[in-house]
């Protein structure tokens, strides 16, 4: 029998000038993200919010944000504090820029550390089975099991005044801002990493992954480029998630005491130092609160057309 | 005779049960396979066939030291496949290829075909530049009878038999000299069976493979099998010649499986005699006594009970283990 009877009739219609041009796999993610226009939506939005926080720094400088002037106290939105001013006469505008700052390098990096973490822990669990299976869930429902809160203050106490000032983006950082980072990244971890564990334990056994073994290709390959991709959905899903919480769980250290100190401001600082003026000064919650949220819904937008745009089997193309 | 290219002596898989969620200890075992031994020569097509459950998939996927053996050896040309380990494994794992069931299942959604079919030229490191690998992918492609237009496509853009010939490049693309095909066709609909069937024929003549071809579907199993080994319960109990297995089986589980096979004549098929077993296939965890068929079997006697039968070569060629045969 010839060989080729399903081709016949494809080959007979489409000249080869029509072959499917060799795109990558980055090429087809772009062309379908770009189709998806509420994660264009939240893409910009982003970036006028790292614009606003990191390029509005050029306009106004740190010492102006942490200016205290108590004959502007309260004061609402004017033309000299188009954000109003706070209880001892600080401008919001000015420690909105400078706040997010910090909020938004502390939400994404802390999701970095909370993902790879989760992955990590998940993806062995999952895989391997067995032994380390047990070990790492055992571990992992361990510190689901002590509140978060005392996770938190725990490793600040640890890892507090431990770590020297850094400089990033020509402005020093002390080191209680990456203390955090890592601390939100380590006790939030867990539910990631049992969400990666019930996808690989159910992905590890299609026939794919044997036919991947059969080959010969190695665990780490199998993990890393067969299962990992697949199981992109939730995870994108969870990073998302975890940003908004990043920054709010900045917010609860440092009200404890433990986190950013201030006068630094960071906008889960701003928002709960507001919490006694909810009626009589509205304009101390509402920027900081916009702010959050306008990141939290962008991040969430982005996610959406990531996790559409990295799977080949959605439409748009 | 020469040298087999596979041969499998006395190999057995047993899956532990266990209870226990930090320290396991084992309660039993399944005995997926419980010793079974074959012999494969260079060129020809062994088939393995068996009731769903009896343990072939288990087989086929030892034989390939996918699953690790609990006991016994697999040679795949001079080499051991059950103790490799590294580059050892590796080699053995280039000559030997899988075909599998499950077109929708074995091929990575995610990846294009491009990728799937050049994975075993990139870990073998058969061809290191990007380019001429995306050359290779396209004869191979070509050769099943795929056109090379379609290497950047996905999986789930196909249909079920395009998808199975995207198996079978790409357990040709490391040039192997052996195939389990564990059931290739068993997934697919009967007019796409035959090309599938054909093609595995047609690069056998081509490329001189050895197949273990795995399958329930006994007229396919003749069609394309040089010789059949017949597996009940995790044991072979019959093996020989194609011809000579379907004219002159010895053992009642082969002439029961084979009464079940219909005639594609309406007349001839009512005059067929069917022997229906009665009951279900004992469970592999803890097999009857002495022969297993014998709870099931219209001929058995009282030391069929006890005695485990030998595994005899009846005539030139012709193994069976029966007591009766």
């Amino acid at each position: 029998m010839d060989a080729t009877p399903q081709t016949d009739s494809l080959t007979s219609f489409a000249p080869d000038e029509l072959e499917t041009p060799p795109l990558t796999l980055g090429q087809l993610a772009w062309r379908r993200f770009r189709r998806h226009k509420m994660a264009i939506f939240g893409a910009v939005t982003l970036l006028i919010l790292f614009l606003y926080a990191f390029g509005g720094a050029f306009i106004l400088s740190e010492s102006y944000a942490n200016f205290t002037d108590t004959s502007q106290r309260l004061s609402p939105p004017s033309a000299s504090h188009p954000f109003g001013t706070d209880t001892i006469g600080r401008d919001i505008l000015a420690r909105t820029i400078y706040g997010g700052q910090i909020s938004l390098l502390i939400g994404l990096t802390a999701v970095v550390i909370e993902t790879l973490v989760g992955i990590v822990v998940g993806a062995l669990a999952g895989y391997y089975g067995g032994r380390v299976d047990a070990i790492l869930m055992r571990i992992t429902e361990a510190m689901l099991n002590i509140p978060e809160i005392f996770l938190l203050i725990v490793m600040a106490k640890f890892f507090g005044g431990k770590i020297p000032e850094v400089e990033v983006l020509g402005r020093a950082y002390s080191g209680s801002v990456i203390v955090i980072v890592v601390i939100i990244g380590l006790t939030s971890w867990m539910y990631l990493a049992r969400i990666v564990r019930a996808e690989f334990l159910s992905l590890k056994e299609n026939e794919f992954v044997l036919a991947a073994r059969a080959t010969g290709t190695s665990n780490a390959q199998i993990i890393f480029r067969h299962i990992l991709p697949n199981s992109i959905a939730p995870i994108v899903v969870s990073a998302t998630l975890g940003v908004a919480n990043a920054i709010l769980a900045e917010a609860y250290i440092s009200f404890l005491g433990l986190g950013v100190q201030p006068p630094t401001a960071t906008w889960g600082n701003m928002l709960d130092g507001a919490n006694n003026y909810l009626e009589s000064a509205p304009w101390m919650w509402f920027f900081p609160g916009l702010l959050i949220l306008l990141t939290v819904l962008s991040i969430n937008f982005l996610g959406d057309g990531l996790r559409d745009a990295l799977d080949p089997r959605s439409r748009a193309v | 005779m020469s040298e087999p290219l596979v041969s499998v002596n006395d190999l057995t898989k047993h899956f532990p049960v266990t209870r226990g969620l930090v320290f396991q200890r084992k309660v039993g075992a399944v005995r997926a396979v419980d010793g079974i031994s074959l012999h494969i020569q260079r060129g020809e097509t062994l088939g393995l066939v068996g009731e769903s459950g009896c343990g072939k998939t288990t087989a086929g996927r030892t034989i390939l030291g996918l699953y690790p053996a609990t006991s016994g050896s697999v040679l795949i040309d001079g080499q051991d496949a059950c103790t490799a380990k590294g580059p050892e494994m590796l080699a053995i794992r280039r000559k030997a290829q899988m075909i599998f069931q499950d077109p929708y299942a074995s091929l990575n959604p995610r990846w294009t075909v491009n990728a799937i079919v050049s994975e075993p030229l990139r870990v073998h490191g058969l061809i290191a530049r990007e380019r001429e690998r995306a050359e290779k992918v396209k004869e191979l492609l070509s050769l099943v009878g795929l056109s090379s237009r379609l290497v950047n496509r996905f999986p789930h853009e196909f249909s079920g038999g395009q998808r199975q010939r995207i198996g079978i490049a790409r357990a040709l693309a490391s040039d192997p000299l052996f195939i389990v095909c564990d059931e290739p066709i068993s997934a697919l609909d009967v007019s796409i069976q035959a090309q599938v069937v054909n093609l595995l024929e047609d690069l056998q003549d081509r490329l001189g493979l050895t197949y273990l071809f795995i399958a329930h579907d006994l007229s396919m199993v003749r069609h394309i099998c040089d010789r059949v080994a017949v597996m009940y319960l995790g044991v072979v109990v019959e093996l020989a010649e194609r011809d000579e297995l379907y004219e002159n089986h010895l053992h009642p589980y082969t002439r029961a499986l084979l009464s079940a096979v219909p005639i594609p004549d309406p007349k001839k098929d009512r005059a067929r005699q069917r022997i229906i077993l009665s009951g279900d296939v004992p469970s592999p965890i803890n097999p009857p006594t002495g022969c297993r068929f014998h709870p099931r079997c219209p001929i058995a006697g009282e030391e069929c009970k006890v005695a485990e039968p030998e595994w005899r070569e009846i005539k030139p060629g012709h193994w069976v283990a029966c007591h009766k045969a």
